[in-house]
């Protein structure tokens, strides 16, 4: 695939909708383009994280670790990014992800993502939408979760 | 030390400072021979004197002299000679007795430098070994900078001065003295007057002086702290860069140099005043014995010939007083000195020699209990780092200690390492103190690591060794030249009170790793490297090195033999398109335009720029096949994309990482180039510019740039004109290009590249470590691996093992401690720079480790993750530098971590 193409594919994905064509060709160009077959990993629970990724076409598994064994707490799947907590936290990966499909994903560089976010505040804003869709749907799973220990309990 | 740098130089040097006046006495006599002697020439042969008549003849060399009670004795009558013959003879002494002044003054000057050498070699040795036995607090004083420099330059004046340190003032006084007493016989009045002058000059000008020593003082700090600094800058500049401080920091360096200037600047002052008046004075005296010894002549009270015999020996007096003078404040200036650097290394309690003393054989094993005896510990600003702490660790015994960051348990581990002292309360193991106890026994039965590493400049492999090195253990035989050169070296340690080690001898005490010799040790680097995960890594750095080829021809030649098991092991796994291999006769879409073109990789970089630009040889080639045109447009849409793309983002942009075109700078070259020829055909561009948008072509490839610009035609090309490049390259460009060939080792490519003879696709992620996994498997299936670490334990670690990433270093820094058998383990947080999940695993590698082959080695361990505890017999919880809890760990627990561990 071309550099052209992969523009128009990013022009689609709402976080960089807002980014003009030459920033987008610019992003395409410095990032990584990468592949995965089916069943395999993005990257680890516990590992530095050192890029994000978008996803550009295929589905994945977001998986969580606990004693029990690994635990499947959401999919992600095209035009979506994964992997930007690590990032903008500095913290290790709080999820492995893992592919379900075949995938292609676009590899941001640590350093250039944050870049990005402070070169485009549009994109800023792009995240923190989406980091706060996840907090609510956590917050709601976790309501849920509750209520159903205390009926448990009951 | 020795406060005083004179009764220092006196008890080293007392016999060659007695042998060398004597030689200067000796030489007296030639000297004073040699001023006389011309004057004979002159009135004898010459002047004619006694040889009045024609053919007059004079004794030469008669020796006689008379002995009281005995009367004449003539040893020698002398030879009859005439005039000429007397002139020639008389030149003939006169020459000889130059000679032999010259080889005095050769002997004497090489003498006084060996002598001043000497003593140079004997204090600093000593300094540098009181820095090895400098208690630890003192040492986070220091600045590594300052010692440095006062071992390196502070001291050097003293040896020049050890040479003219008592025969100087011996020979000048001497003659002062002579010159004084026989103006004295001349005129006692005039003696008196020469005399004052003499002691006032003796009196005033070292008083005078004395601000100059202050001054020279302050200069020797200032320049000291001068270069503490400098070198605190380039080791904090990450630090400077990153806060922006980089002008506090010339600020600070400006007012130093300010400083600095001042004090030389009056140093020079001083200098010269004091000067002036030495000068002054020694004018003065004539002046008084013109006006004082005239008026006594004209009163008639001093007859012409004693004023003038006086003031002929006046003469002689300024010179040698002047150099006395100086030779004093010589003196002066290297004693401030050596005051200064015997006062910075005075440090109490120094560590007793006794305690580092050189020990062949291997150390007992200790039997006893380590432990803490009411310990306190306390950091420099006097906070109790722990306070009253009891803590035993029994033979055998594995203890934790948790409590984290302040609790207490890392000074602890740091006192039980030594590398803490005591406040008050003692560590022992058994009975006694382990400050006590030999290095030879605590330094090898004992081992400490922790988070804070050092890597010495030199090879990985030197690194790891390192705890092992603790005595010469062969007696290494020299034969011929060496021998003698060894014999040497032996008595000049000796009389500089060096010792007399080995730095050539095998250090490597091989039974202290568990190896019987030299044969097996890699086996237990081996092992230990795998037990800290550093087998990857130096595996990683091995093949990322270039090898002499000659050197190791047979491992080349299997390095080739690789290649082909390579393609079979990736088609077997299915993962052939990891990576394109280089055929003579297709395109490796994956490689660069160039080394398409070329089929080989281009080994001086410099040269190839340089024939790429002026060589008529590629022009040639290219357009006979036809690609000169398609390369230019190639080109020219490779620089447009770049300019586009670049062209608005800062210089220091991360994104320009990513550019391997060109670099920042010359972005707006290429945009006003593209200016200039956006639109023109080929033909009406010139040739410098159309080379410099041609070169452009050469970094492309397709897959990683993905700016659409290679054709299946062109790169048909590309692939038919490779036989241009390799057979009809000139001469004069031979050795530039080293090409592809399946079956030869590429001398200046790196091991990787040479195992896979292509290039790693783009299209996985984790392509280059899939394929390094591979590799890694493949070597050590074909029992190469070890061989391929033994090239990575060459690899250069840098000043402080900077070359090293932090983990790499702290992991290094476990090995190295691993790989020697004692008695107790010390951990401390060793792996801080590493994620958790790899600190765990290495952990319970090192636990499986040390209680492997029968070993029961006793093991405190500071944990930052308490979790790990259970693998403990014991764990000891600190806060607030208190043991605060302690608790076995229950039996079950651990059994099935055993298990596991087993399995």
């Amino acid at each position: 695939m071309l550099l052209k193409d992969e523009v128009e594919m990013l022009r689609r994905i709402t976080l960089f909708s807002g980014l003009p064509p030459a920033k987008l060709k610019l992003l395409a160009f410095t990032s990584d383009r990468v592949m995965y077959s089916a069943g395999e990993n993005l990257f680890h629970q516990g590992d530095i994280g050192d890029a994000a990724y978008v996803i550009l076409s295929g589905k994945a598994d977001v998986l969580v670790s606990t004693q029990t064994g690994q635990l499947k707490v959401a999919e992600v799947e095209q035009n979506s990014i994964v992997g930007e907590i690590a990032i903008l936290c500095n913290t290790p990966r709080t999820a492995t992800i893992q592919t379900t499909t075949p995938l292609e994903a676009l590899r941001i560089r640590k350093d250039d993502f944050l870049k990005l976010l402070a070169d485009f505040p549009e994109m800023a804003v792009e995240i923190m939408r989406v980091l706060a869709d996840r907090l609510s749907q956590t917050t709601s799973e976790l309501t849920e979760a509750r209520s159903r220990a205390q009926r448990a309990e009951a | 030390m020795e406060p005083r740098l004179s009764r220092y130089i006196w008890t080293h040097t007392r016999k060659s400072q007695l042998w060398i006046l004597l030689i200067v006495a000796l030489s007296m006599i030639p000297y004073f021979m040699s001023f006389d002697l011309p004057k004979q020439i002159v009135n004898g042969p010459i002047q004619g004197q006694g040889f009045e008549t024609p053919g007059a003849t004079q004794l030469f060399l008669p020796i006689s002299f008379s002995l009281p009670y005995f009367g004449e004795v003539n040893l020698f009558s002398g030879i009859e000679l005439g005039r000429q013959g007397t002139l020639l003879a008389l030149s003939l002494v006169f020459l000889l007795l130059v000679i032999i002044n010259g080889l005095f003054k050769f002997y004497i000057n090489t003498y006084k430098g060996r002598l001043g050498e000497r003593l140079l070699r004997r204090i600093r040795f000593e300094l540098v070994d009181r820095v090895l036995r400098f208690p630890p607090h003192h040492l986070k004083r220091v600045k590594p900078a300052e010692i440095s420099t006062m071992i390196k330059d502070e001291v050097e004046p003293m040896g020049g001065f050890t040479g003219d340190a008592f025969v100087q003032p011996a020979l000048l006084g001497g003659q002062a003295l002579t010159a004084l007493i026989f103006i004295l016989i001349q005129s006692f009045w005039l003696g008196i007057i020469a005399f004052v002058i003499v002691a006032i000059q003796a009196i005033i000008i070292p008083r005078m002086r004395r601000r100059l020593l202050v001054l020279g003082r302050e200069r020797q700090l200032t320049a000291r702290e001068l270069s503490g600094r400098v070198s605190e800058i380039v080791d904090g500049i990450g630090t400077i860069r990153g806060h922006d401080t980089s002008n506090y920091e010339r600020a600070d360096i400006a007012a130093r140099l300010g400083r600095i200037f001042k004090i030389r600047y009056d140093l020079y002052q001083w200098k010269f005043l004091v000067k002036f008046l030495n000068n002054f004075l020694a004018q003065v005296t004539p002046f008084l014995f013109y006006s004082i010894g005239g008026y006594f002549a004209l009163q008639g009270r001093l007859d012409i010939g004693q004023l003038v015999a006086v003031i002929g020996a006046y003469k002689d007096l300024p010179g040698p007083l002047k150099e006395l003078i100086d030779w004093d404040q010589a003196r002066q200036d290297v004693q401030v000195k050596y005051t200064q650097v015997v006062e910075q290394f005075s440090v109490e309690p120094l560590i007793d020699p006794k305690v580092q003393e050189v020990s062949v054989a291997s150390p007992p094993v200790l039997s006893g209990a380590l432990a803490a005896v009411n310990l306190t510990l306390a950091d420099d600003g006097g906070a109790k780092l722990i306070e009253h702490v009891s803590f035993q660790v029994r033979p055998g015994e594995t203890v934790a200690v948790t409590g984290g960051t302040g609790g207490g348990g890392e000074a602890l581990a740091e006192a039980l390492g030594r590398l803490a002292w005591p406040a008050s309360g003692r560590i022992v193991v058994g009975e006694d103190d382990i400050h006590e106890l030999p290095e030879a026994v605590i330094g090898r039965r004992i081992s400490y690591a922790s988070s804070e590493v050092y890597a010495f400049q030199g090879s990985l492999g030197d690194n790891l060794l390192y705890g092992l090195k603790h005595a010469p253990l062969t007696e290494v035989v020299y034969e011929g030249d060496k021998a003698a050169h060894r014999r040497w070296e032996l008595l000049e340690a000796k009389l500089a009170g060096n010792p007399s080690l080995d730095l050539n001898s095998d250090w490597i005490d091989y039974g202290a790793a568990g190896a019987t010799g030299p044969e097996d040790l890699f086996g237990k680097i081996r092992a230990v490297l795998d037990v800290v995960l550093l087998t990857n890594d130096i595996s990683a750095l091995a093949v990322r090195s270039t090898i002499n080829s000659v050197e190791h021809e047979a491992f080349t030649q299997e390095i080739v033999e690789m290649r082909a098991a390579l393609r079979r092991r990736l088609e077997a796994e299915k993962l052939s398109d990891l990576v394109v291999f280089f055929e003579p006769g297709s395109y490796n879409i994956e490689a660069t335009v160039g080394e398409n073109l070329l089929f080989g990789t281009v080994t001086d970089r410099a040269r190839w720029e340089e024939a790429l630009e002026n060589h008529p040889f590629f022009k040639t080639v290219l357009k006979r096949a036809g690609l000169h045109e398609t390369f230019y447009e190639m080109g020219l849409e490779i620089a447009e994309n770049v300019v586009e793309l670049f062209r608005d983002l800062p210089p220091d942009h991360p994104f320009f990482q990513q550019l391997t075109f060109m670099t920042s700078d010359e972005i707006p070259g290429y945009e006003a180039l593209l200016q200039k020829v956006r639109g023109r055909p080929l033909e009406e561009v010139s040739e410098e510019d159309a080379i410099r948008i041609i070169r452009l072509c050469f970094g492309y490839i397709e897959p990683r740039h993905r700016f659409g610009l290679l054709t299946e035609e062109l790169m048909q090309k590309i692939v038919e004109s490779r036989r241009e490049f390799s057979d009809g390259l000139p001469a004069d460009l031979v050795g530039i290009i080293e090409h592809y060939q399946p079956n030869r080792y590429m001398a200046s490519a790196t091991i990787l590249d040479n195992v896979l003879f292509g290039r790693i696709g783009h299209k996985h992620t984790d392509g280059s470590d899939k394929i390094r996994a591979i590799v890694r498997d493949l070597f050590e299936a074909l029992g190469l691996y070890n061989k391929v670490l033994a090239f990575g334990l060459d690899f250069d670690v840098g000043a402080g093992g900077k070359r090293l990433t932090a983990g790499q270093r702290q992991k290094l820094n476990l090995a190295r401690s691993l790989i020697r058998l004692s008695d107790f383990y010390i951990i401390n947080q060793p792996l801080l720079a590493l994620d958790q999940r790899t600190q765990d695993q290495i952990t319970r590698n090192v636990f499986a480790f040390l209680h492997d082959e029968k070993r029961d080695p006793a093991i405190v361990w500071v944990l930052s993750n308490p979790a790990l505890s259970e693998l403990f017999d014991r764990v000891v919880h600190f806060e607030n530098g208190r043991l605060v809890h302690e608790e076995t760990v229950e039996a079950p627990s651990k059994d099935s971590d055993y298990k596991e561990l087993a399995s």
